[in-house]
């Protein structure tokens, strides 16, 4: 009786608000739906979709940029939407995918990460975070196969170690880290080939940021879905960095001068790519 | 078959009272002060790791007496309350007054069902945009609620310490100022000869709940823990 008892609370101790949330309120989750019966559709919804993220390391830190744009078929369904969210004080991570799910697991996400802290009274490690977001991506897998897919990009500051760290994911919630850069949605291939020629080792904050922003222009040249800086309605990307002081949102004005910087470059050069 | 022998309901919770206020009167003191700056929350505790003082949510704090797993398992309890509340809601719609009668159902619903009531006292404090706008909650076993201004003193001595916090608090107080305050008052000891002593920085936990935490530190989460070398820091502040 008093071993059951022991074992019962021991059971129940749970540092993870995930964990909770299912046993508790698994209706809350935004994955765990139950799916229509019968075969996936044949056309996936007509839902927002996040774009291109792109991360990359520097001397120091990691970095990790967004545009904002999010597209439903054919139309652009936000202009404005953020897909570079902080997740704790020393980590970002970026969503690609159906924007809806995407933003509910990033909410999710930040708030286990503080559940953690708190009821431990330590931050989880850096490994132990990225392991966290490949379980709740693999939660998702049952939408995925829906074709309402989320995949991440996942940067942070190892403080053990003293290095920055970048994490990329699949649908099933595989994680690989990645060294030097990565990008992912569906302007990444546009966006890495730039990163390829652009990025060099130790490279400095600011460089870093122009080169994300650069990137980021390439990658909304030739993909439909990628938003470019926006100097009429003043709209530029989302930039995050992490290092040993922990995460900081590159200021807009800092942003519209690098990106103001790229245009006048481009445009200089008169040249057609 | 042993014989039940009738024991009046006015009995029954009045030796439960007793039990419960025997099991606080044996523990160290916390001193909960709202001041200018925020509110300093200061246990007298030697544990570096065993926390007395915690961190709930954006803006609330939580600091408890008596008996270390029940207040760790209501501090949890407290923790999930609020982050599930913030999650399925908004950050916003997380408040003191919320958690404060969560916590004084569930003291009720022990004191009045369990095998034994809860030998636990506990505050809730909630830190606005000015002093006036701060909420202490004091919670007892019983789940008595009250509503307190300006400080809560509770535990072993909480008497005394109360009468030196209430001599010396003023809402126009600096934090350190007001950690001065709290460590002079449990300094005192049991008696009188000892008063003079003061606490070392390590026998004593210190948390605060900054005011201004978006503009100062650039946090949402108001919390912040000292370690000893922040108090060390903030004791040799000057007036």
């Amino acid at each position: 009786m008093q071993e059951s008892t022991a074992n019962q609370v021991a059971g129940n101790a749970t540092s993870s608000f995930t964990e909770h949330l299912q046993r508790d309120r698994p209706d809350l989750l935004p994955y765990n739906r139950p799916l229509p019966s019968g075969t996936a559709q044949p056309q996936p919804i007509q839902v927002p979709h996040a774009t291109t993220i792109v991360a990359m390391s520097y001397a120091g830190g990691v970095l990790m940029a967004g545009d904002r744009r999010a597209t439903m078929g054919n139309v652009i369904a936000s202009r404005h939407i953020e897909k570079v969210f902080p997740a704790d004080r020393y980590s970002v991570l970026g969503i690609a995918g159906t924007a809806g799910i995407a933003i509910d697991l990033t909410r999710l996400f930040q708030v286990e990460l503080e559940h953690y802290e708190k009821i431990e009274g330590t931050l989880l490690s850096l490994d132990g975070k990225a392991n966290r977001l490949g379980a709740m991506i693999r939660g998702n897998l049952p939408m995925a196969l829906q074709g309402l897919a989320v995949v991440p990009l996942f940067a942070g500051f190892d403080t053990t170690a003293g290095v920055g760290r970048l994490f990329s994911y699949d649908v099933t919630g595989g994680r690989y880290e990645e060294r030097e850069h990565h990008t992912v949605g569906s302007g990444s291939v546009f966006a890495r080939g730039a990163l390829k020629k652009l990025w060099r080792p130790q490279l400095t904050e600011t460089e870093a940021v122009s080169i994300a922003v650069e990137s980021l222009y390439d990658a909304a040249d030739d993909d439909s879905a990628t938003g470019g800086p926006d100097p009429v309605r003043q709209l530029w990307p989302v930039v995050f960095t992490v290092n040993r002081d922990g995460a900081r949102r590159i200021p807009e004005p800092e942003l519209a001068a690098v990106a103001g910087n790229i245009i006048e470059a481009r445009t200089a050069e008169r040249r057609e790519a | 078959m042993t014989q039940q022998f009738y024991v009046s309901p006015e009995q029954l919770m009045k030796d439960r009272a007793d039990f419960a206020r025997k099991g606080i009167a044996r523990g160290r003191s916390v001193v909960v002060i709202s001041c200018r700056d925020g509110i300093a929350l200061v246990a007298e505790n030697p544990s570096p790791s065993l926390h007395k003082v915690g961190e709930i949510y954006d803006k609330i704090a939580f600091a408890a007496v008596g008996k270390y797993n029940e207040f760790e398992s209501l501090r949890q309890a407290g923790v999930r309350y609020a982050d599930v509340r913030g999650y399925s809601y908004d950050r916003e719609d997380v408040t003191a007054r919320g958690l404060a009668s969560v916590y004084a159902q569930s003291l009720g619903a022990v004191f009045t069902a369990e095998q034994k009531p809860f030998e636990v006292e506990l505050a809730v404090a909630e830190v606005g945009p000015t002093p006036e706008q701060d909420h202490l909650y004091r919670l007892t076993f019983d789940g008595s609620i009250a509503d307190e201004h300006g400080f809560i003193v509770m535990g072993g001595q909480a008497e005394r310490v109360s009468a030196v916090i209430a001599g010396g608090w003023r809402a126009s107080l600096r934090f350190a100022d007001a950690v001065r305050l709290a460590i002079s008052g449990l300094s005192g000891g049991t008696d009188q000869e000892n008063a003079g002593a003061t606490l070392p920085a390590k026998a004593v936990e210190v948390a605060v709940l900054d005011r201004h935490s978006e503009t100062v530190r650039g946090f949402r989460r108001a919390f912040r823990r000292l370690n000893d070398a922040d108090i060390t820091a903030l004791l040799a502040e000057e007036d």
